[in-house]
């Protein structure tokens, strides 16, 4: 397992490495590599020896540090939420299709935070901490919905719940569309950052989004092993003595959090929470142990291609959630296909 | 045999315990006394409250009156892992089709010793890899568990609880899903890991003949009520069969080990084939 976790973790890291700095590198502004690397390593000798702000700044810095850099890692952070919540909640649901965008959390969180924005009170209640709240908060209700429809008997069928994700979809989705119609103002910034974007994002962002994904992520990996056991059914880890019904709620909790906070920062990008695991384990197998922090890391250098895509491909910028369900879409349909004769094998 | 075992204390105690699912009562003040070290055996028909009684011994199901404890405390009183070092589940399904390998899942049994961070105090892998060559699994230890028949699953089952190394092993109806074969070398594992450390066994048993092999005492369950407890040779008999499952079986000596061994009756008529008529249609 640990020999398992280094070549593919050095492996994600030096790719990830070198997509930052292609990423970097590329843009409407164009950059050569050598300027990237150099402003890059002036700014982080500045930032050690504690010089910097008074510096005179050249455009290209400008362009590299304060539009593409704090971009770049919020691609990162937020795909590695989605990867880490979508992890999870397949994990404790024994549900291969599980994700936050299929189980109706994203667009739970989108509505809370769509709420929050039309009406402009985003800055009032707890400063820049409201959104996350109030999308927290809407996603853990359309979690329950989406729980509390496709169990029956306790049972949890993989066809009902894409049903129950769907019916809350569009219903939370059609209460979106409602305030968008309402606020005309807004109209446009609301409906692209539904779509899916990591435009005019800059480091605040970052650092609102870092802590949820990072103390969310530690209780996750803490539970890894747990989850493992949870392949085994839910009796059986019982037996085995697991809390059960107390692990099944802290992960559904810790994953809607991180979720809702991606969702704050970037609208909803769907089935990076849904591929990204599905690819580790086909990498180094079902351990949780690896799935967790790998699909951290793949997650995030995906959106990180998935963003870039979305901002050079065409001359317009385009929504990162196109990009990603472009690429999601007909991997979730191969899943669906492959799940289905599973069933028809196992009858 | 028996007369040591009536001495010993019990382990586990069930006292008037009654549960209702939905609206039906299930189980209706049954009583009963594991001994240390015995093989206990459930038997009754289809829907006579066995499944549920193991769900409720074994601390996954709460009874709605009476009490039930183990070494002498309430069940409820012990956490999760606490009961888990000490009583072993072994279910009717064994284990989905999964991507863990056999030895990974055997791992899984020393989940309730681990701290959070996944170590344990003792050495493990001495005791892992004893129970893996004590049920022939050392040849298949590194196959995925998506790749094994039924009874090698069961097996694989029998070596997580192991890895456990409970006191008390619950099995329910564990060779359900197995050929003869596999049915005997389930029952003969468990009675030379039985032997070694005077482990208790509770079985739910669906087979009569299989039951009267291995328990030391039995118990009829029917419609949620204890009919009898004994050995074997105290209960099997044809009246109390008949009762039970409304039909009359044969009983007789097994010719090595004399316990009693159930046959069906069955009518044995010739089956009168409907002559078909000509041109009638």
């Amino acid at each position: 397992m640990r020999k398992k976790l280094l070549l593919w973790g050095g492996a994600g890291v030096v790719l990830l490495f070198l997509s930052i700095v292609l990423s970097l590198s590329i843009g409407s502004a164009r950059i050569p590599i050598g300027d990237v690397w150099s402003i890059i390593w002036h700014a982080l000798t500045d930032w050690m020896t504690g010089a910097g702000e008074d510096a005179a700044t050249s455009p290209n810095e400008q362009i590299i540090m304060q539009v593409r850099f704090p971009r770049v890692v919020l691609a990162i952070l937020v795909g590695a939420a989605l990867s880490i919540a979508g992890a999870g909640f397949q994990g404790v649901l024994r549900n291969p299709l599980a994700d936050p965008y299929t189980l109706g959390v994203a667009s739970g969180s989108a509505l809370g935070a769509a709420f929050m924005i039309s009406f402009g009170i985003h800055y009032i209640l707890l400063s820049q901490w409201t959104i996350p709240l109030a999308a927290f908060c809407t996603g853990l209700i359309s979690l329950m919905i989406v729980i509390r429809l496709a169990s029956i008997n306790g049972k949890f069928r993989t066809e009902t719940m894409i049903l129950a994700g769907v019916v809350v979809q569009a219903f939370f989705g059609a209460i979106v569309s409602l305030l968008i119609a309402l606020s005309d103002s807004l109209m446009n910034g609301i409906v692209f950052w539904l779509m899916g974007s990591l435009q005019l994002r800059g480091w605040p962002h970052v650092l609102l989004l870092t802590p949820y994904v990072l103390a969310g992520g530690i209780v996750m990996l803490s539970l890894a092993r747990t989850l493992n056991l949870f392949a085994l059914g839910e009796r059986t880890a019982m037996h085995l003595g697991v809390n059960v019904e107390r692990t099944k709620k802290t992960v559904l909790i810790i994953g809607t959090l991180i979720s809702a906070a991606a969702v704050s920062v970037s609208g909803t990008i769907g089935f990076v929470g849904l591929v990204t695991p599905h690819l580790m384990r086909l990498l180094v197998g079902p351990d949780y142990r690896l799935v967790l922090p790998l699909s951290a890391l793949y997650g995030g250098i995906y959106v990180l291609w998935a963003d870039t895509i979305a901002r050079v491909i065409l001359r317009i910028e385009l929504p990162l959630g196109v990009v990603t369900a472009f690429l999601g879409a007909p991997f979730f349909a191969w899943l669906l296909i492959r799940h289905k004769r599973k069933g028809e094998e196992a009858r | 045999m028996n007369e040591r075992l009536e001495q010993r204390q019990s382990i586990l105690v069930a006292d008037q315990v009654s549960k209702t699912l939905g609206h039906q009562l299930v189980l209706k003040d049954v009583n009963l006394a594991v001994r240390m070290g015995e093989c206990f055996g459930i038997i009754g028909p289809n829907g006579s409250g066995k499944s549920t009684l193991i769900k409720l011994l074994s601390g996954a199901d709460t009874p709605d009156s009476g009490w039930i404890t183990f070494r002498s405390q309430q069940l409820s009183a012990y956490s999760k892992k606490q009961l888990a070092r000490s009583i072993a589940v072994l279910q009717q399904e064994a284990l989905p089709p999964i991507g863990f390998t056999v030895r990974e899942v055997v791992e899984m049994g020393r989940y309730p010793y681990q701290n959070w961070l996944g170590e344990e105090q003792t050495d493990v892998e001495p005791i892992i890899s004893g129970i893996l060559s004590e049920l022939d699994l050392t040849q298949l230890s590194s196959r995925p568990i998506e790749r094994l028949s039924g009874g090698e699953r069961q097996r694989v089952a029998l070596a997580k609880a192991a890895a456990q190394q409970p006191e008390l092993l619950m099995l329910d109806e564990p060779t359900t899903y197995l050929d003869i074969g596999y049915q005997q070398q389930m029952m003969e594992y468990i009675r030379r890991w039985q032997g070694r450390n005077g482990m208790t066994v509770i079985a739910v048993l669906h087979d009569l003949n299989l039951a009267a092999l291995y328990c030391d005492r039995i118990m009829v369950l029917h419609q949620g009520r204890v009919v009898e407890t004994g050995t074997p040779g105290e209960v099997l008999s044809a009246d109390l069969l008949e009762q039970v499952y409304g039909v009359r079986p044969t009983i007789v000596k097994h010719p090595s080990h004399g316990v009693p061994q159930i046959l069906l009756q069955g009518s044995m008529e010739p089956v009168r084939r409907i002559e078909r008529t000509e041109g009638a249609g």
